[in-house]
Formats: structure tokens, sequence, C-alpha cells
């Protein structure tokens, strides 16, 4: 065999084993589903009622212990901020340690300045807001990766592959919400899935699960009949830094201008 | 621990997720990329505009650009949490992240670099090689380096004069190609800052350009300031050893810094310094006229925490004060050296205010976080992210200078260009 005729045939070879490669890729039903525009028959949307909060913060510890996020760690998927809004229009945040031990005392925690004592006479209003990734449409944290790690499944939920994550922490830049973190066990970017474990099999999140005043829903924007999303269609809500362009997917009920 | 957790202080509110993530190292990592951009942009004066007053001053930097390439790249793998894996940028770049384009920008740059070196010193090479080959018996150093030289050729032995002029033709087209691509490379990592619009003290177009001229600047004055210390010990070494041997050259008769060439040089500098600070004032006027939902907290950053590091050592001791020094007439060697360690470091708190200070506020708006530097590391994450980190970073250039000097003679008295 001559030069010429190995190419010839190397190219062939090459050529009749790339079809049926491509071919199983073409057919493999999932990604069919995934380049479909609005293939996906799901789409999960949260719902958060500010004003059935009473920051107990069995959420957040829920949230904790459903995915394996060391206690004491100073991260959190999702946390709960107080906000007390003085007479004089003043407005004080905290959260400390996400809220997971429930805001039990009346004092500000305002990090290194310590704490903050305001007079109860002086509190105009006060309310909980609780916190989550907004699993946003256009999410700045999935086009920042400059591997892919971080990626948005058909049905809207936005995931780490920690397999693939090189902890470059470009998307914890890049969300707005401070949503993201590292793991401290994994050491790979960490946020909240939707308890994508949960929700894929039926179940709610632990987060909704393990809320007694009914604050938190999750629900799938597709069905027009859940009650979710007839209450994001019909309902006041509000979303968070609508500004940056995400189209964040959690929205508020009685949503303050307060809320950062 | 949490990673940040070490060294962040938060302040008010801040969310609970909320640390410096990005530390020195990335700062150091614009820094490094900057000199390396801008020394390359100074050898490429003399090659392709032909300014001949630069001609020691340009090899001198070509050969540091080179040197300085593969540092760039350290700071980014020192501060991920899974370095084994940051080859996958390269592997599975995700084309849609501004990051995803370095593996393409940084090697087409380097092969580009690595080119010019080669043509610069193919003479050299062959030369070196042939000398070698005629010498009999010859040590084993001597025969490794005998392969070396050889191999360096890539098999081009012909030194005639239409190949030489061949070599000075390819050197200048490498440089003209290397201005835009190191613009690319720099101008590139302006664009990771300015394009994340979650970080209100990043996000803007200008940041590309600020990048680039601040590049150049520090580039230049770092080239200068090597250019003249090196010079200065050469002729301090020669002077001690011609106390033993006096029949080395003294050291008025070895070449020195040439004063020409520096005040040339600072010219450029003095120019880029000018659109850096222009274009920067440029952003912050804007700011402040537009006053975004974030100038509020930005305001209080800059005019307030940070009005030391950002007025009085950036703008101030950084840029005014080299700039004065600079435009003064009659430059000298010592005037030189004291402005150039100035501007590098204006440049550098430049970074630091830009990376450290842009996550000095809470997305929040309503916080502040200090990054309190590790200076004595407790364990591996505090020596990677903190001043011995990038100490290492900074010393690494002159340690592969050395080594490169040693293959690429930079103070030779003659060559092919």
């Amino acid at each position: 065999m001559n030069r010429r005729d190995f190419l010839k045939n190397s190219i062939t070879v090459i050529a009749g084993l790339a079809v049926p490669l491509s071919a199983l890729e073409l057919i493999s039903p999932r990604t069919l589903l995934a380049r479909k525009e609005d293939g996906s028959a799901v789409r999960w949307a949260f719902l958060v009622d500010t004003q059935a909060c009473v920051g107990c913060g069995f959420c957040v510890k829920a949230c904790k212990t459903e995915n394996e996020i060391p206690y004491e760690a100073g991260i959190t998927r999702t946390w709960v901020e107080r906000y007390v809004v003085t007479g004089k229009g003043k407005s004080c945040v905290d959260s400390p340690q996400g809220g997971r031990e429930g805001f039990t005392s009346d004092r500000i925690d305002q990090g290194e300045e310590g704490h903050r004592e305001l007079a109860r006479d002086d509190v105009e209003k006060a309310f909980f807001v609780p916190k989550l990734c907004n699993h946003c449409e256009s999410p700045a944290c999935v086009q920042v990766c400059p591997v892919g790690a971080t990626y948005q499944t058909p049905d809207g939920v936005v995931l780490v592959d920690r397999k693939h994550c090189i902890g470059c922490a470009y998307c914890i830049m890049a969300c707005p919400y401070g949503v993201r973190s590292f793991h401290p066990v994994h050491k790979t970017a960490e946020k909240c899935t939707f308890c994508y474990h949960r929700i894929t099999k039926g179940m709610k999140t632990a987060c909704v699960d393990a809320c007694p005043f009914g604050t938190r829903k999750i629900g799938n924007l597709r069905n027009p009949d859940d009650p979710v999303t007839k209450t994001i269609m019909s309902g006041r809500v509000g979303v968070l830094k609508e500004e940056y362009g995400t189209k964040p997917q959690v929205y508020y009920l009685a949503l303050s201008r307060e809320v950062k | 621990m949490v990673h940040g957790e070490a060294w962040t202080i938060k302040e008010l509110f801040v969310y609970p997720n909320e640390y410096i993530y990005w530390t020195i190292q990335i700062v150091m990592y614009p820094f490094m990329t900057g000199l390396v951009a801008g020394a390359f942009v100074l050898s490429s004066l003399y090659h392709v505009f032909g300014i001949r007053q630069m001609k020691d001053i340009a090899r001198f930097s070509l050969v540091f650009s080179f040197a300085l390439l593969p540092v760039a790249m350290v700071p980014l793998q020192l501060h991920l949490q899974h370095p084994e894996r940051g080859i996958e940028v390269m592997l599975t770049p995700h084309f849609t992240s501004a990051i995803a384009a370095f593996g393409i920008a940084f090697s087409t740059y380097g092969m580009i670099v690595a080119s010019e070196l080669w043509f610069v010193y193919r003479r050299h090479f062959v030369e070196t090689a042939l000398s070698l080959k005629v010498k009999r018996n010859k040590n084993l150093p001597e025969r490794g380096r005998y392969l070396l030289f050889s191999a360096l050729t890539l098999g081009a032995w012909d030194v005639s004069e239409h190949a030489l002029a061949k070599d000075e033709k390819a050197v200048k087209v490498m440089a003209a190609t290397g201005i835009p691509v190191a613009c690319l490379l720099h101008g590139y990592a302006g664009f990771i800052f300015g394009s994340v619009k979650a970080n209100a003290l990043w996000t803007t177009p200008l940041m590309p350009f600020i990048f680039i001229c601040s590049a150049v600047v520090s580039g230049i004055a770092l080239c200068v300031l090597c250019y003249i210390v090196t010079m200065e010990i050469r002729k301090l070494i020669v002077g001690w050893k011609r106390k033993n041997d006096p029949s080395l050259p003294t050291p008025e008769q070895i070449k020195t810094v040439e004063m020409y060439e520096v005040t040339m040089t600072a010219k450029y500098l003095v120019m880029a310094l000018l659109a850096a600070l222009g274009l920067e004032l440029l952003d912050l006027l804007f700011r402040d006229y537009a006053k975004f939902r974030s100038w509020e907290i930005v305001r209080s950053l800059i005019y307030g925490k940070d009005f030391v590091n950002v007025f009085v050592i950036q703008y101030g001791l950084g840029n005014l004060v080299p700039l004065i020094l600079f435009l003064l007439p009659r430059l000298t060697v010592r005037r030189a050296i004291v402005a150039t360690l100035l501007v590098l470091m204006g440049v550098f708190m430049m970074r630091w205010n830009l990376v450290i200070g842009g996550q000095g506020f809470s997305a929040s708006f309503a916080g502040f976080m200090h990054y309190d530097l590790p200076i004595i590391p407790r364990d591996i994450e505090t020596f990677k992210e903190g001043l011995p980190g990038a100490i290492l970073v900074g010393i690494l250039p002159f340690v592969i200078f050395w080594g490169l000097n040693k293959i690429f003679p930079v103070f030779k008295g003659e060559d092919s260009h």
C-alpha cells in the first residue's frame, strides 16, 4: 500500500466510524429535548410570601442538613434576612449565620461594628425576607463559567458539576445576589439546587417542607393549574434586582423597597 | 473554614456567602500580564518602528517579556480551588465565558514571542553551535550546550547575509503582529473584570483600554528599571573582578546605561501614563456625574475607606509624582529609578484597588468587606492567597530571566538585530 492509498483508506475508515457515532448522539432524546426551545414541560419557579415569614430559621437548618453543608460552615444555600426600618426611614439589615438559629434577639448584627440596639418605639416596620438562588432565566453565573461546569437544566434549574468545577470563583463574582460560595469540603462552587434530587422525584424542596408557615412554595410555571403559577400570574409579585437582566425565577409576594 | 473566611472582615450588612474570594493572586494576574504586554510593546517600538535609540532596551524587554509569560499563568493556577483541573479551561472551554478565551489568547501570544525571539537569536544559536562543533574533546556541559544550541537552530544553519535579512524581516512581521495580540491579551484581562455586571466598580466598557494603557506603563517602567539595575550591577561586578585581574576592561570601558535610551523610553512611558490616567479619571467622572444606584457605596469606598490607597498612593505617589519626575528636564539615572519604582507601585495599586476594592463592598450595597492580607501563612491557603504567594510570583520572572539569559544573551555586545 502506498502513502496515497493509506491516507485515502484512513479517511474512509474515520468517516465510516464517525457516522454511527454521530447518529447515536442525534437520537438521544435528552439532547433533542434540551435543544428544542421551550421543549420542557416543566419550568421550576419559587414563590416567597414575605408577610408569612417569622424568621424561625427552620428552612436554613433543613437545607444545611439535606444538602450536607457543614452546620458550622460560614456559608449557606439559603438564608433569612431581617429588616428593621426606623421612624426616620433608616433601615437596618442583618442575617447572623444566615438566620439559622432564628432571630431571638432585638440587637442587630453589624459585623465588625458589633451590635446595634434599637429602641422598640423607634421601629416603624420590621419583616423577614428569605433568600435563595433565583435560578435565573439568563443566569450570569452559567455564562461566565470558563469550563461549563455550571449549567442550566431544561427545566430551568442552575446546577454545578462538582467533578468539573475548577474553583475559579468567576461565577461567585458574576452573581448579583451573592448566593454562590465555595463548599468547604468539595472546594467547588456551591449553590441552591432547588433540591433537584427531590423535586424531580415529585417531592418538595427541604426548605419548603421545613417551613411551618407556608412562606416558601415551589411550582411548575408550565402548569397553569399549579397554585404557585396562578399566584405568580395573577398576584402582585416582585423579583430581586431586575435591573441586572438575569430574569430571576424566585418571586416575592409583598416585596418591600428596602430589600437589598 | 470556608474559603475566604480567614482574611475577610465584614462590616454592616453583607450577604452570608460573600467573602473576598479574589485575593492578592488576582491582583498579581493582571499586574503580571500587564508587564508581559507592556514589555513586548516596548520591544516592538524598536523592531517595528525602527527607533534605533532603543536597541539595547528592546532586546532586553523581548527576553523579559518571554520570562514573564509563564508567570502570568501562575497566579491564576495558585488561586484555583482545584488547580489540577486548571487545564480544563483549555481542554473544555465554555466560550460564553470571558476566561475561556484565555488559552487561545495566551498561546497565540506565546507562540508569537517565541518565534520572534527565535528569529532575533537564530544567528547566535548557529554561531554558538558551530563554535562548539569544531571544538575537540568537549566536556559534558559543552556537549550539552552543543546539543541544545543545535536543536535550537531547528536545522536552519544558513547565516548568509541574505538569510539574516530574511530573519530581520520576519522579526518585523512578528513584532507587528505581536502588538495587537499583546493588547488583546491584556485588554481581554480587562474585559474579564469590565464585563462583570454584578460588580459596580468593575463594570465599564473602558476597562480593557484602561488595562492596556496601564499595562504599557508598567511594562516600560519595569524594563527601564531592570535595564538600569542590571547595567549598574554589571559595572559593579566588573569593577570588583578587576581588582584581581587588572587586564579586564575598566567599568568605564564596558557598556553602561545609555541615558538617551532611558530618556527616549521615558517619553513613551509618560504618553501611556497620561492615556491611562485620562481614561481612569474619565471613568471616575462619569460615575460621579451619572450617579447610578451603586454610586453611593462606591463613593463611600473610594472617597472614604480606600481614600489613601486610591488618591494618595495610586494617583498621587504612583502617577502624579513620577509624571513630574519624568517631565522635569535633565533626567538622571537615580531619578529614573525612583520614578519607575513609583510607577510600578502605582500600577500595582491600581490593580489592587480594582480587584480588592471591587470586593470591598457587598452586593447588597449595605455593607463592606475588608481584605486582611495574610502575611504569615497558617496553612497552604493563607500561603497561596497571602503575601508569601505574591512574593513567589513576583520573584519567579527574575529567576526565569536569569535562566533564559543563558540561552538568549541580552547583554551580548553584538548580534544580528
